[in-house]
């Protein structure tokens, strides 16, 4: 038995990346590199800039960031049916006057992969699956296209049944008369061996076709995810195409040669030409620049909570040692689970433009918007209506405002005054038991040693942090929840400036078998021969160097990766009493962050 | 087709840090490919299965259900606190109606271990059913209780602690004991002279297969379960009747197992043995997962599954047959034996030889019970172990009559203490627990 048990965070989640930092000094990030970091003076005489561009459902905000500061700020309004346009409207303003060849680099987030899914604007996709045996076929939803062939891998990563050639031909085939030209290849445990998604891909290879191969898009397991990862992947590849191809003529126009990345569902950035074998990576770039963003406001160290209040949702996320958490499976899009790595966030329907009503003399808040408050123009009365109402936010007409809520003030009995006072109490506590329940879901994540279990490492939130329309609401919540609050400065752009100030990040998930002698690393397609006695250590090792590759190939400054193992576990594996071998399995990544400001 | 869809609970603990020894059966790596399997299926997506963290069993949870010598805490680890605790969840979850039904799929297993304990024995410190079913009677007052056992290897432990209480259901099925570990478990074990027919064993030969284990099924186990009517049924889940077992010789299928779940429908089940961790457990795994929470798991096969291969003979089926008619044939007769038994004793003593094969520890035993047409009846044990270790218990039982509580009372006041390491007093009714 062998297993370090300080190097096991979590088994199947990245939730706490970077949870038992405080113990074990071996994963002490450089916390000291992102102290002040726009105070930090700069030796270099040459000025650095950054240029930072999110294109969010209502506006496109720019930033432009020079040597860690914020120098100039743009927002307008965003044309939802040409992006492109908004992005380049905002793009121009900002770099109006500047001098470009400061421009070191431009980061992108954008809702361009999002809308696509959630308006339905993809692609035809078949899926060519090999289910092995399991959950029935009848379970898993891969599109109408689907076509399910022989051959399958098991969890060890042997091949247990062959893939079958004529029905391969059979389906392309299909394919051909059909002319579908995305295609998406999965198989259960690809993970695990990747060479079946590969046989596939070759046997159905033609110039019209494209291929999204399960295995390169996670090394977690979850086949049904893994089939609706590929599947988004290869039916937003057109569309995705050529917004990029947009972004680099209009780049290449106006400034030359500049490195451009986009933002990633895990608050990270990679080159935009690396983002084309994986778009599906960049859906919720616009989330996760929110995140980014209050990482580079609010310069968050400790464990924290940090709630973005609009008009129809309140965003919670949370942060471990500064850190922000990611989602423990993958994130769900359009109700489909994804492998996808991502920021952690919970929505609920609680914002300043809720509708407010009373049923049986209860105060209800949302989760329905029904046009915006009613000092503003709208019909039903809101929390925003409220908070005007106090004196709160000075907004519109305060005298809609008291005729909206009057009624309902009336139905519980209230004076308006008091019925608004209420109505914000209300509101404060429904976002308050969000945060508990978060919170106790967080920590009480089920594990799967004896050492987490007992050990029982918590999250305990210091503060809380809250931007958005209402963050006035933010004492309130903050005297619910039992630990001080701060509204970070520059909110209002903190999304671009998020992802301005992101670092490139990436995650390789490692399984070595010495008794088949072959490593493998999914992400990468690597299988490597390794040694009988290769080890847990030699597995981190190698596994570092492949990470440190992948995230220099995707654009990370090589100079600034921190990388952290966030699982490590060797396995004796005993047959008929012999040990015949070890599973060694670890996952290393480079955690969501800033970059350094010592670096260019 | 799946039946209705049931909302399941997973408590999932491999404890990939604790081994019995480093080549045991029981170590890190048993529960690692089910894990795989499990996370590859996506099981843990399905809106009606969820999983729950273990809670950890507390000494005064094990004392309710064992004799621990010298105490619970001497003859456990955290490894048992933890393993017992998420069966302590499973019930929980079920019985706040949190989930329909429950599986605790954690290690260690219990079933091997019986009311004294001195130490390990079948890979089994303490009994995670028994505690689990004591927590269930203590807190929800729950009174009658089912436990099917399918692991291959006699369920002695939970027979033994639920030896003379009617209320509990003990029904083992398991490997002939002329064949395999620990060598018990035979048709006329029927329970203690105040629970006769609360304790039924069905031995099976070697190399029976699906077909087999549904057939006592359906004759036996069923059959009795609509009679006994309990209000909860567990399911004593091992995995070892699996043709790929290494250490047992059936020729049970994942299918065969996902079925027998479907047919028993437990409210709860747990772990126990199953030793086949790459061949068998991660397939039988998803079977029961699916089965308990309703869903298709017509697709769940062995890679290696042939059925010509391991199906049973007809001298098998010749054999269960005329088994399940001996069993029915005393189950129906129950009622009548109690007089022939008993005939005019007042008190029944039962002498057991007991060997802890994973401590090396051998126990001889003296059990003596009253004959009571009002309750379980007061047990009192008198121990001595080869580790120097001699004691004397008394246990009064749920829903204890007045005379036996009388007598157990008296008999603890009078013990003479100085013959003993320790003297227990056990009350289930009244949850208390003493030494001295």
């Amino acid at each position: 038995m062998h297993i370090l048990l300080s190097q096991i965070f979590t088994v199947f989640g990245v939730l706490y990346p970077t949870f038992e930092r405080k113990d074990y000094a071996f994963f002490l990030p450089c916390q000291d590199k992102f102290k002040n970091i726009y105070k930090q003076k700069i030796k270099q005489k040459a000025i650095l800039m950054i240029l930072g561009i999110d294109v969010g459902g209502t506006h496109t905000d720019a930033v432009l960031v020079e040597n860690f500061e914020l120098k100039k700020k743009v927002k307008v309004p965003t044309d939802n049916a040409n992006i492109m346009s908004s992005l380049l409207s905002a793009a121009q303003k900002i770099i109006a006057g500047e001098n470009i060849n400061n421009i070191k680099r431009i980061v992108l987030s954008t809702t361009i992969s999002t809308n696509a899914i959630i308006q339905n604007k993809i692609d035809r996709v078949a899926m060519v699956l090999l289910s092995g045996p399991g959950l029935a076929p009848s379970t898993l939803s891969p599109g109408r296209d689907a076509f399910f062939i022989s051959g399958y891998i098991n969890h060890r990563g042997v091949e247990v049944q062959p893939v079958n050639n004529d029905e391969i031909g059979q389906v392309s085939h299909n394919l051909q008369r059909e002319n579908i030209r995305q295609i998406g290849i999965v198989g259960k445990f690809s993970t695990r061996n990747p060479q079946q998604e590969i046989d596939v891909a070759h046997i159905l290879e033609n110039d019209q076709r494209q291929f999204s191969l399960g295995h390169r898009l996670s090394g977690r397991l979850n086949f049904p995810r893994r089939i609706a990862t590929t599947y988004l992947n290869a039916a937003i590849n057109n569309i995705y195409g050529n917004f990029i191809y947009e972004v680099k003529k209009f780049v290449c126009q106006v400034a030359g040669d500049i490195p451009v990345y986009i933002l990633k569902a895990d608050g990270g950035t990679i080159l935009i030409d690396q983002s084309l074998s994986c778009p599906v990576q960049t859906i919720h770039s616009g989330p996760a620049a929110s995140i980014m963003g209050l990482l580079a406001t609010a310069r968050i160290k400790e464990d924290a909570v940090a709630l973005d209040i609009g008009g129809t949702t309140t965003d919670i996320s949370v942060f471990a040692a500064g850190d922000p958490l990611l989602e423990p499976n993958g994130i769900t899009i359009h109700e489909q689970k994804t492998l996808i790595r991502g920021l952690y966030t919970k929505s609920i329907g609680v914002g300043g433009d809720s509708s407010v009503c009373i049923e049986n003399g209860e105060i209800c808040i949302g989760p329905q918007r029904r046009g915006p408050a009613a000092a503003l123009g709208g019909e039903i009365p809101t929390p925003t209506d409220a908070m005007i109402i106090l004196d709160i936010t000075a907004l519109g007409s305060k005298q809609k405002a008291m005729d909206a809520i009057a009624p309902l003030a009336r139905d519980i009995n209230l004076d308006i005054v008091s019925a608004a006072r209420a109505i914000l109490d209300r509101t404060v506590a429904i976002i308050a038991a969000n945060v508990k329940q978060v919170m106790d879901e967080i920590n009480n994540k089920p594990v799967y040693t004896i050492h987490e279990l007992l050990e029982g490492k918590t999250i305990n939130p210091e503060k809380l942090y809250v931007v958005g329309g209402p963050a006035a609401l933010a004492p309130d919540i903050a005297k619910l929840l039992g630990y001080p609050y701060k509204i970070p400065e520059h909110y209002e752009v903190a999304n671009a400036l998020g992802a301005a100030l992101a670092r490139t990040t990436a995650e390789i998930t490692i399984l070595a078998d010495t008794e088949k002698r072959e490593l493998i690393i999914s992400e990468e397609g690597t299988v490597m021969k390794i040694s009988r006695d290769f080890t847990l250590e030699d597995a981190i090792s190698a596994g570092k160097k492949a990470l440190r590759k992948r995230a220099a190939k995707m654009g990370a400054d090589p100079t600034d990766i921190v990388m952290e193992v966030t699982e490590a576990q060797e396995f004796n594996m005993i047959r008929d009493f012999y040990k015949t071998g070890k599973n060694i399995r670890a996952k290393i990544q480079i955690k969501p962050g800033l970059i350094s400001a010592k670096k260019t | 087709m799946p039946p209705k869809e049931k909302k399941t609970g997973l408590i999932f603990f491999p404890a990939f840090d604790w081994a019995i020894s480093e080549t045991h059966p029981e170590r890190e790596e048993r529960l690692l490919y089910t894990q795989d399997q499990v996370l590859e299926e996506g099981l843990l997506d399905f809106a009606n299965i969820k999983e729950f963290k273990p809670g950890i069993a507390t000494y005064a949870d094990i004392n309710r259900a064992h004799i621990c010598v010298p105490d619970a805490q001497s003859l456990t680890t955290p490894s048992h606190l933890i393993s017992a605790g998420g069966a302590i969840t499973a019930a929980k979850k079920v019985l706040t109606g949190v989930v329909d039904n429950a599986f605790a799929l954690v290690r260690p297993p219990g079933h091997h271990a019986m009311l004294v304990a001195h130490g390990a024995r079948g890979f089994c410190n303490i009994n995670i059913e028994a505690v689990m079913v004591e927590y269930i009677r203590h807190t929800y007052g729950i009174k009658r209780i089912a436990i099917v056992d399918t692991d291959c290897h006699h369920g002695d432990g939970t027979q033994d602690i639920y030896w003379n209480d009617p209320d509990v259901l003990c029904i083992s099925l398991h490997q002939d004991g002329r064949t395999l570990y620990p060598g018990t478990g035979f048709i006329d074990d029927f329970g203690g002279p105040n629970a006769l027919g609360a304790t039924i064993n069905i031995p099976l030969p070697p190399h029976t297969s699906d077909e087999g284990f549904l057939y006592v099924l359906d004759r036996v186990v069923l059959p009795i379960l609509d009679e006994f009517k309990p209000e909860i049924i567990i399911n004593s889940a091992g995995q070892d009747n699996h043709y790929s077992d290494p250490i047992t010789d059936m020729r049970f299928s994942a299918q065969g197992y996902a079925l027998l779940n479907e047919k028993l429908a437990p409210h709860i089940a747990v772990l126990e043995g199953g030793y086949s961790i790459e061949k068998a457990l991660p397939y039988v795994n998803v079977g029961i997962i699916l089965a308990m929470a309703g869903l298709d798991y017509s697709h769940v096969r062995e890679p290696d599954y042939d059925f010509e291969q391991i199906r049973q003979s007809a001298d098998i089926t010749r054999i269960i047959e005329n088994e399940v008619q001996n069993i029915l044939s005393l189950w129906k007769r129950r009622g009548k034996l109690k007089a022939q038994i008993t005939g005019a004793s007042s008190y029944i003593r039962r002498e057991k030889n007991i060997y802890y094969d994973t401590d090396n520890i051998t126990e001889k035993q003296t059990e003596s019970v009253r004959v009571c047409n009002d309750c379980g009846g007061l047990v009192m044990i008198d121990s001595a172990a080869d580790t120097g270790k001699k004691i004397f218990a008394v246990i009064l039982p749920n829903q204890c009559c007045p005379q036996c509580r009388k007598d157990g009372e008296t008999f603890f006041g009078r013990v003479n203490s100085s013959l003993y390491n320790h003297v227990y007093f056990q009350d289930r009714e009244k949850d208390i627990f003493i030494v001295k």
